[in-house]
């Protein structure tokens, strides 16, 4: 693997639509090396389709995705992605990690001291020959992060990894993002956890209804968003004014909106 | 209803007394299904799983070609494969009608596109849940396939058994293109068949008696084979009952 880095990323204009309907709108925005990002915004703001969008998994029907580094001319092969619903392969713990660093054509030899070491620091050791689908949910997202972690990716994009997961859990797996971070992978992480997301971030990129509204530092973000719907989103307001309704507002008490 | 009981005696003794004719029917019968599932295997369910996996022009058709084909008459099947073999029939040469190879080619036919098609339903639903993971690790469609079939094992055993029971309990097939010549080609079904125009229906019946016993033993042997990692095993419950050891993680 190259040490060179395909950092950073940068977005120009993209849009995504299925069926005719747009879902991303002329998102814009760049991701620098070493930070974590953590995207907010209500369900169906599009964080989800935006992480897809970056990891390559869909494809905009225009604008451009670029990875600016010179590294890796093969991006893909830097980055990895751990979802909200992790899929366990039908085989043990330590196989469900021996694959992913096959695919990635790790030699054999190599492999065996990879694996011990994400199991151990993810703590699953034990589990090693257990079958995946025999652990807790927990457990599972742990082992989904071990298994991107033994790829030792330049990027990380986190999909709601901790959503329905208890707070010890959730502590556990904030641990390893932090750890995975700080051996040298760039987060990028979508929440609705606004706790995790003081906790976690570096900076703030707050989407909604496809687009993406405020990209600013996390204290700076914390402290005085610049956006009226990020205000009201972080003041637990229901954000589902929508311009063409405009009695429902942003802060007025109405309960059911169209 | 006096066959029935007589049936039960026949079947009972010739059980008991492990008969040489009947063994050697039973062996065929086991031997031409298990063998033509087998091919039907090994071709089908990467047939299968490629239909589920890959997108390319007229792939629908063969979709539907192929789910059609599930329900292919045995009779119609035995006859083509009866022509196609046959001393005036492109393949004459070979020698091969009713011989047991005949037979297991008749059955391939008959067993593939149940095989392929199961194979099918079940690696599109894996493959509904695994593509963006599998993607996300850099798994390209080739990759995919061989992982797809091995996380489907258990739900592709279901698929295996049905072929087999579609090739061990089929009769116009293996009757036209085997001939059902006594110890070369008689199988359990012909067998029955012959002994029914006989007028022996104590025998048929007790013979029917053996192929379903064949047939649940097939069954069991799966079921068992397939529990130990779905049912059985304890460590696929463990989070009950595991020892609340606190782990840390560095």
């Amino acid at each position: 693997m190259t040490s060179q880095s395909i950092l950073p990323l940068e977005l120009r204009a993209v849009n995504f639509e299925v069926q005719g309907k747009r879902l991303i709108k002329d998102v814009s925005c760049t991701f620098e090396q070493n930070l974590r990002s953590i995207i907010i915004g209500p369900n169906g703001a599009g964080k989800s389709l935006f992480l897809r969008l970056c990891h390559g998994l869909l494809q905009p029907v225009s604008g451009q995705i670029i990875w600016q580094g010179g590294g890796d001319r093969d991006s893909a092969r830097q980055q990895a992605m751990v979802f909200q619903r992790p899929v366990m392969l039908r085989r043990s713990v330590r196989a469900n990690v021996d694959y992913a660093l096959s695919i990635r054509s790790v030699a054999r030899p190599e492999r065996e001291a990879i694996i011990d070491e994400v199991l151990q620091r993810t703590g699953l050791s034990r589990f090693a020959d257990y079958p995946a689908h025999a652990l807790s949910y927990g457990e599972q997202q742990r082992l989904a992060l071990a298994r991107v972690w033994a790829l030792k990716p330049q990027i990380l994009f986190l999909d709601e990894p901790t959503a329905s997961l208890d707070p010890p859990a959730t502590h556990l797996v904030e641990q390893i993002i932090e750890a995975i971070h700080v051996a040298g992978t760039r987060i990028v992480m979508t929440t609705h956890d606004l706790g995790q997301a003081r906790r976690i971030a570096d900076e703030v990129l707050f989407m909604h209804r496809g687009r993406l509204l405020e990209h600013a530092p996390a204290d700076q973000f914390f402290d005085k968003p610049k956006n009226e719907h990020a205000r009201a989103f972080l003041g637990g307001e229901l954000l589902w004014w929508h311009p063409k309704h405009p009695l429902h507002k942003p802060g007025s008490k109405k309960e059911i909106c169209q | 209803m006096i066959e029935f009981s007589e049936a039960f005696g026949v079947a009972f003794s010739l059980l008991i007394s492990l008969d040489h004719e009947l063994a050697e029917i039973v062996m065929l019968s086991l031997s031409v299904s298990l063998v033509a599932v087998f091919i039907a295997i090994i071709v089908g369910m990467p047939l299968g799983a490629a239909l589920a996996i890959f997108t390319f022009p007229g792939r629908k058709f063969i979709i539907v070609g192929l789910n059609s084909l599930m329900g292919l008459p045995p009779v119609v099947v035995g006859l083509v494969v009866y022509i196609l073999l046959s001393r005036s029939g492109p393949l004459g040469v070979l020698g091969l009608l009713f011989t047991p190879t005949a037979m297991i080619i008749a059955q391939v036919i008959l067993v593939l596109p149940i095989i392929a098609a199961l194979t099918r339903q079940i690696v599109v639903e894996l493959w509904s849940e695994y593509e963006e993971q599998l993607r996300s690790l850099g798994a390209t469609p080739w990759q995919a396939l061989p992982t797809l079939l091995w996380d489907g094992r258990y739900s592709l055993v279901t698929a295996m058994l049905a072929g087999f029971g579609r090739a061990i309990a089929e009769v116009g097939a293996v009757m036209i293109v085997g001939g059902n010549i006594d110890h070369v080609t008689r199988v359990m079904t012909t067998a029955i068949a012959l002994e029914v125009s006989k007028g022996d229906l104590a025998l048929a019946l007790g013979l029917g008696g053996v192929l379903i016993f064949l047939s649940v033993g097939v069954n069991a042997l799966a079921y068992l084979i397939n529990k130990p990692a779905s049912l059985n095993n304890p460590i696929n419950k463990p989070t009950l009952f595991r020892s609340p050891i606190k782990e840390n993680v560095r």
